[in-house]
């Protein structure tokens, strides 16, 4: 299967401060990558650099075949074929749910307003939002919010989606309905980059785990059950441990 | 109070109420084009105009509109510049206001979350679609309050344009007065004349509001 983001020796840092040291990943179609690690060990950073919301002080970034280069023009055509859904507040609260969704494909991509509409219905009513189209954000609950972000990305029809832990600001009984809307697109085989803290969710849906840990990849595996059993590191194993309660 | 007086004096209050709405709005219309242009200006952090609007700004916030008239209609003759009183009254308040406009506008636009922008780049808008429709669109409903306070405000102040000699509202009753001495009759005229003026405004004002604010802040 052909690579569809690659990421090659990446340096990041802010004013001096390193953020992300020399990383090196691919992510080839349809396959599921979940981030996991520590606050602030760079993981929501990284995602932010691969679809140039981040300047890079070194390395570079692909996504089919392209560089991605803030700055430069071409990263608006980049920028379409990875679809991102934030923490929270990434909803337009100024308009309605369908309007969020077929705001970008027909100023961007300037499909046909009704074709739009008609997918934009299809898709809100997978996930069960259709009856809520003509709703503004604040009507709805938080994550009901992420379902629609979901769908206006999707729209878009991006080769790949990065979630920036999209269930972080929910409560607890919001997070399992947006959860289980990603492990549907997973299963679909939709080519998804996570970031996540709920390990649950991660073992389920990943094919991959990258663990990160100030500002470096420490472990990655594809053998996901394992990972989380018995890590091979003792950095991992640390996170892993602070996930669990012993009486 | 003598209801002939009044009557015989409505023709030149609203030839007066005429005037000061036309000075009044051209000025407003003056200082929402700054407001807009300035606090964009400054929310794209232009590098030397920021700072020149910021000296524009602190200059005319901190001294009075009559002031102002009196340096533009008096003082710039003097340095061979030479505008009517009608131009000048539009210039003083499309200054000040602007001034207040832009203070307005840029707390609007600074009240966006980033993530707004963010989520809109990533869905691969330029950042001039960004800016055009997510960031401006939110930035109006919350500065509408602002901006109609400032409109009324702008309204109001017209009164000061009598001193420049403009035959407004103010500079009628203040004339009339000088010449038949019906003080009341002259000032019952000019408070419902600034009322009949200033009431729709308000109302309009309050409608418009509603209006865009209701997406985002409902009822």
């Amino acid at each position: 299967m052909s690579e569809l983001v690659k990421v090659k020796n990446l340096h990041k840092e802010f004013g001096g401060n390193v953020v992300l040291k020399d990383i090196n990943l691919s992510v080839k179609k349809g396959e599921v990558v979940v981030i996991i690690g520590p606050s602030g060990c760079g993981k929501s950073t990284f995602l932010r650099c691969l679809n140039g919301l981040e300047e890079i002080q070194g390395g570079v970034v692909t996504v089919d075949g392209l560089p991605v280069e803030p700055g430069k023009k071409d990263i608006v055509n980049i920028r379409q074929k990875i679809g991102m859904v934030f923490q929270s507040y990434d909803l337009f609260p100024h308009k309605t749910v369908l309007e969020n969704a077929i705001l970008a494909p027909i100023k961007v991509q300037k499909r046909i307003k009704d074709d739009v509409i008609r997918e934009a219905l299809e898709l809100l009513d997978k996930v069960g939002l259709a009856d809520k189209k003509d709703y503004y954000p604040r009507q709805l609950s938080g994550g009901q919010k992420q379902r629609v972000a979901i769908v206006r990305a999707l729209l878009m029809h991006p080769d790949v989606l990065l979630f920036d832990e999209v269930t972080a600001a929910l409560d607890p009984e919001m997070v399992h309905e947006v959860l289980q809307t990603m492990l549907d697109l997973a299963k679909s085989g939709s080519t998804m980059i996570i970031v996540t803290h709920e390990m649950a969710f991660a073992k389920a849906v990943a094919d991959r785990i990258v663990f990160f840990d100030r500002g470096e990849i420490v472990e990655e595996t594809k053998d996901v059950k394992q990972f989380f059993e018995e890590p091979e590191t003792e950095r991992a194993r640390k996170f892993l441990k602070t996930f669990k309660y012993e009486e | 109070m003598d209801l002939n007086v009044l009557k015989s004096y409505i023709p030149l209050y609203n030839e007066a109420l005429l005037l000061t709405v036309k000075i009044g709005l051209l000025g407003i219309l003056t200082a929402f084009v700054i407001g807009l242009s300035g606090a964009a200006a400054i929310y794209f952090r232009i590098p030397v105009i920021r700072k020149i609007l910021s000296i524009y700004i602190e200059l005319f916030r901190n001294t009075p509109l009559l002031v102002q008239l009196f340096f533009i209609y008096f003082a710039l003759p003097k340095l061979g510049i030479r505008i009517s009183a009608e131009l000048c009254g539009v210039m003083g308040l499309g200054l000040i206001g602007g001034a207040y406009m832009i203070e307005t506008m840029r707390s609007g636009l600074e009240s966006i979350a980033k993530v707004q922008s963010e989520s809109a780049l990533s869905l691969g808008m330029t950042e001039g679609q960004v800016f055009m429709n997510i960031i401006l669109p939110q930035a109006f409903s919350v500065s509408m309050p602002g901006i109609m306070a400032n409109v009324i405000f702008l309204l109001k102040e017209t009164s000061v344009f009598s001193t420049i000699s403009l035959m407004d509202l103010m500079f009628t009753a203040k004339d009339l007065i000088g010449m038949y001495a019906k003080t009341i009759e002259c000032l019952f005229l000019l408070v419902i004349y600034y009322l009949v003026m200033l009431l729709p405004v308000s109302i309009l004002g309050s409608i418009i509001e509603r209006r865009v604010r209701y997406a985002e802040f409902g009822d």
